[in-house]
């Protein structure tokens, strides 16, 4: 008799269990730029995330989400703020984003103590991809070094002999300079580190016209890269000298640059020109939903909802075992049928993945882009070596 | 390192300094004679900056695009002037500071409210597109366009202010408003129109920048620091000091980006060279401010009170 | 005793103690983020005390004390990138650093006034941001992470609620330091030089060199906010150093209302505590929140601790006279 009820008071339990179980809401962090000189960065990094998610059915692994979203305000100091409060307060289940490589490093002491699953979608900064890689912590976008070297591997492929480079002077400015020169074996013209944030480029373009270059390799992420390009185009130099740019020219800056950028070569591991599967279901989805075409950070934004909808099924909706889901997110990425083409995750937890070369070209009234080429396919990045080595 | 390349890059410092210049004209006015701090003239630029923007799309003509943005400058100041300006024209400049501060946090996110994050496109006629070829180097005929603006408004407020009685007007008033007043002219109507003049000039340099800048939320902040050492080394209050200021700042800025790191060069190797050339060239026109400053606190060409 | 009785000055204790039983209070919520974020607002409170004892006593209106703030950072993060985690090395390295930095920019900057004054302190401050930022080794503009906290006998603040009562003493301490030396002949004299600079030297008192003293003392004090916060978030990083987070600091000593004791964390308390509020109802909440300013702005030069003041009057004058400051 007793056998019974308390079978029976099993049974409730158990039943009772697997109802939360099957109610329990995956809550996912979100953080980014979302005001300032870099919004359009963050901005659609978000949609591109949300979009994913929507098109999961506002799903992931069969279990309801819901995302909070924070602006980092491009503040390290915030970001650091921000991961406490995800973790602490709103106990979420993985934080999606963490913004450029400074607002990311700062924000890593707490979420490196509690465990927690943070996935970069924007940024692969050495230091992560080397000797202080984490086993929860991933990259979905691509490590830092990796488009620059595709543009001096496309340069060095194009047989340019002399490439003048430029790039603004901080960490990640250097550290693209780096990763071109790791590729281009040719003679370099000059290598001029600009102001953050410079305004007025007149006096280098002046000057990189007497240094007898054949191509020009730049890095001007957001209001730089504008103001770069309009002022590069403007001195009729676009038609005289290959510009080669990481970062520069990409959907977020193709608007209001429209013809100025026509011609430019840019390196990326997505744009609106490749026809993988899936990828124009995606670019249309997007332009309908939020009025603009994507660019590659929503790209990133959107297979980063489908990585995690393919782990959290994995773990059949649990994240409490934080190892046992960063687990599942790696294998996640081998799995992830990715608009970018082949990806997975890399033994430092970044991507391995192609890095195309891109053309900016006018279509009709359209300014898009055509595949150029794939200077670096399932490229894995330099820093990897001294992870393992840990 | 060619005579024709110092040449170009003297040629640059020049039109960069004029439209340094037209982001100082405004700033110096307001700050000199009505002794207002006002922070959010950057915000005024990019309003201009974003006017000039939308209504250069729609109709395509450059005239129209910077008589609006002048119209936006000079009615958003008003307005400013009305409701905010006036009550605090004899607080202390902190508050200017304060209520300032909180004006930029404002219209930046209003900004990008009604036109998100992504920088604007703006549109430049074929005929201002053209190059020219200078000393061997194109050269974009824009920016002499530029420099052609900027020498207009500096001669047009050298008249204004001192050729007219509407000048001498505001003039008596920065001196002593009270006598002024009590001489029967409106002096709150008189503060309003030079605030309002300052707004347009400000929203002038937007729309003068915008086909070589970046028009986005926030375009302001960057240019804000630059503009208020040219203002306090030309001297406040002073609009030809402004001029001479910003011709100098950006020369000093130009020839210290391009040189200086190649006279590093020649003396130490190219790792430190990269690394410190830039950075003493970012120095530069801060280092330049601090010792004009301690050896002449009023600026090289203060304005003549009388 | 009376005076301590009205709100000027009850309001502001009360909210003291409060602030001291936040940990406690967080742990049992189990919702430590809280712990996390009130020490960030008493750095900053201490931060904008020290501005305060500068620009509100001595009218020296620096827009680079950030400055500071900075190299209480890096003098936490730089021995621990070595391996030196001793805070008594951190502290001594920050008080060295902050005082001869601040003496020589204070020397400088000394010789102008007014806004003169005001864009030299930028100047100093860009440059020393410049300077980080171009150092690759140290991070630059990524920052540095810092391993190992500072450790001193018996305390180590390598958690939030280590720093957070740290932090809290040293906000207590100085604010009642602050209160002491309003009123002492040092204080007196900085506030009597920023009213009518030119009576004050004919009296034959070397102003000069109390205003260095306060700018010194205030660079010492901002730095050891920056080595708190350093510790906070176990990051330091060169975008703490940039104008924008003095201009903040000048913005929460002017709202708490300058010159007053409680002012700079009345400041600090409100600007980021309204910051976070706002966050959560509206992703618009800048423009609001910048509104909300400009109307403080033009309410009331004293700012808050002057709103606090004027609900019970301190008709005496025995202590703050906040309101007779304000006629200026």
């Amino acid at each position: 008799m007793k056998n019974i009820a308390l079978a029976k008071c099993f049974a409730v339990g158990a039943a009772a269990l697997t109802l939360s179980a099957a109610h329990a809401e995956i809550k996912i962090g979100f953080t980014g730029p979302l005001s300032g000189p870099v919004a359009a960065v963050g901005q659609d990094q978000y949609d591109g995330f949300m979009l994913g998610i929507e098109a999961l059915g506002k799903k992931l692994g069969g279990e309801s989400v819901s995302v909070l979203r924070e602006d980092d305000q491009l503040k390290p100091e915030l970001g650091n703020q921000i991961a406490r409060k995800l973790i602490d307060r709103d106990k979420v289940d993985a934080i999606v984003g963490l913004g450029f490589s400074n607002v990311l490093m700062a924000s890593l002491p707490r979420i490196v103590e509690s465990g927690t699953v943070a996935i970069a979608t924007n940024a692969g900064p050495s230091p992560l991809a080397g000797a202080g890689c984490l086993p929860h912590v991933f990259s979905m976008s691509w490590q830092n070094d990796g488009t620059a070297e595709a543009m001096g591997k496309y340069a060095q492929d194009s047989g340019y002999k002399r490439v003048y480079l430029m790039a603004p002077n901080y960490q990640a400015g250097k550290d693209y300079v780096a990763g071109f020169k790791r590729y281009f074996k040719g003679q370099i013209a000059d290598e001029v580190y600009t102001q953050v944030n410079q305004p007025d480029y007149s006096a280098e373009i002046a000057q990189l016209q007497s240094a007898g270059a054949d191509a020009v390799f730049v890095f001007y992420p957001g209001g730089m890269g504008v103001n770069f390009v309009k002022q590069f185009s403007q001195a009729g130099l676009m038609k005289k000298l290959p510009l080669l740019s990481a970062f520069t020219v990409d959907g977020t800056t193709i608007s209001s640059l429209r013809d100025a950028a026509v011609g430019t070569i840019s390196g990326a591991m997505w744009d609106v020109a490749l026809k993988t599967p899936g990828n124009t279901e995606f670019i249309s989805n997007f332009t309908k939903k939020y009025g603009r075409v994507p660019s590659h950070y929503a790209a990133v934004g959107y297979d980063t909802a489908k990585l995690l909808d393919i782990a959290v099924r994995k773990v059949k909706g649990n994240t409490t075992d934080k190892d046992a889901f960063a687990a599942a997110v790696k294998a996640a990425g081998t799995e992830l049928k990715s608009i970018r083409g082949p990806f997975r995750f890399n033994s430092n937890n970044m991507p391995v993945q192609n890095y195309y070369a891109f053309q900016t070209i006018k279509e009709g009234n359209d300014f898009t882009v055509k595949l150029l080429g794939n200077p670096l396919p399932d490229h894995q990045d330099a820093y990897v070596a001294q992870c393992k080595a840990k | 390192m060619s005579a024709t390349l110092l040449l170009a890059q003297v040629l640059n410092g020049l039109q960069y300094g004029v439209m340094l210049f037209l982001l100082a004209a405004g700033l110096t006015l307001v700050f000199g004679i009505m002794s207002f701090v006002n922070l959010a003239h950057g915000s005024l630029y990019m309003l201009g900056a974003y006017a000039a923007a939308v209504v250069g799309v729609q109709t395509g003509s450059f005239t129209l695009s910077v008589l609006a943005a002048v119209a936006t400058g000079a009615a958003v100041g008003m307005a400013l002037e009305w409701v905010a300006v006036s009550r605090l024209y004899r607080r202390d400049h902190l508050d200017h500071v304060l209520a300032t501060f909180g004006l930029v946090l404002f219209f930046n996110e209003v900004v990008r409210m009604i036109w998100g994050s992504q920088p604007v496109f703006v549109s430049l006629p074929e005929s201002l597109s053209g190059t020219v070829d200078i000393f061997g180097f194109t050269y974009p005929t824009y920016r002499f366009l530029i420099i052609a603006v900027g020498l207009l408004v500096a001669v047009g407020s050298q008249w204004l202010i001192h050729k007219t009685r509407v000048g001498m007007l505001i003039r008596a008033g920065s001196v002593n408003p009270q006598m002024v007043s009590a001489l029967g002219v409106n002096i709150r109507l008189l503060n309003a129109m030079l605030f309002a003049l300052g707004s347009a000039l400000a929203a002038l340099a937007g729309a003068m920048a915008g086909p070589i800048l970046s028009v986005q939320s926030g375009m302001g902040e960057p240019v804000l620091i630059t503009t208020l050492v040219v203002i306090v080394i030309g001297g406040i209050g002073s609009v030809h000091g402004a001029l001479y200021a910003g011709i100098i700042v950006s020369l000093v800025d130009t020839l210290g980006r391009t040189f200086l790191p190649m006279l590093i060069r020649e003396f130490a190797s190219r790792e430190v060279a990269n690394a410190a050339g830039p950075a003493l060239a970012s120095m530069l026109i801060y280092l330049l401010m601090a010792v004009i400053l301690a050896l002449r606190p009023q600026g090289l060409f203060p304005a003549h009170k009388a | 005793m009376k005076t301590l009785l009205k709100p000027a000055q009850l309001i502001p204790m009360l909210l003291l103690l409060v602030l001291a039983v936040i940990p406690p209070i967080a742990a049992g919520m189990d919702d430590n983020f809280w712990v996390a974020f009130f020490a960030r607002v008493l750095v900053y409170g201490i931060a904008a005390s020290a501005l305060n004892i500068a620009l509100g006593l001595g009218g020296l209106v620096s827009l680079g004390h950030a400055l500071f703030l900075g190299i209480g950072m890096y003098s936490v993060s730089l021995p621990s990138y070595y391996g030196v985690t001793s805070g008594w090395l951190h502290l001594a390295m920050c008080v060295v650093a902050c005082a001869v930095v601040g003496g020589i920019t204070g020397l400088i900057s000394l010789r102008t006034s007014g806004i003169a004054f005001i864009m030299i302190t930028l100047a100093f401050a860009q440059m020393g941001y410049f300077v980080i930022v171009s150092l690759k080794q140290y991070g630059g503009d990524d920052g540095m992470s810092i391993t190992g906290a500072s450790s001193f006998v018996g305390l180590q603040l390598n958690t939030p609620v280590a720093v957070y009562y740290a932090a809290w003493v040293l906000l207590a301490a100085l604010t009642y330091w602050v209160y002491r030396l309003r009123t002492s002949p040092f204080g007196m004299t900085l506030r009597a030089g920023r009213q009518n600079a030119r009576r004050v030297m004919s009296v034959g008192l070397a102003l000069r060199s109390y205003q260095l003293a306060a700018y010194v003392l205030s660079a010492v004090l901002c730095g050891m906010a920056g080595m708190l916060l350093a510790n906070l978030n176990a990051y330091a990083s060169p975008s703490s150093m940039s104008w924008t987070v003095s201009g903040e600091l000048i913005v929460m000593v002017v709202l708490g209302g300058m010159g007053s004791v409680f002012g700079p964390v009345l400041g600090a308390l409100t600007f980021l505590g309204v910051e976070e509020i706002l966050k959560a109802f509206t992703e618009h909440w800048m423009a609001v929140f910048g509104l909300a300013i400009l109307g403080v702005a033009m309410a009331g030069k004293t700012g808050l601790a002057g709103l606090l003041e004027k609900i019970q009057p301190d008709t005496t004058g025995a202590t703050n006279a906040l309101s007779k400051e304000s006629a200026k």
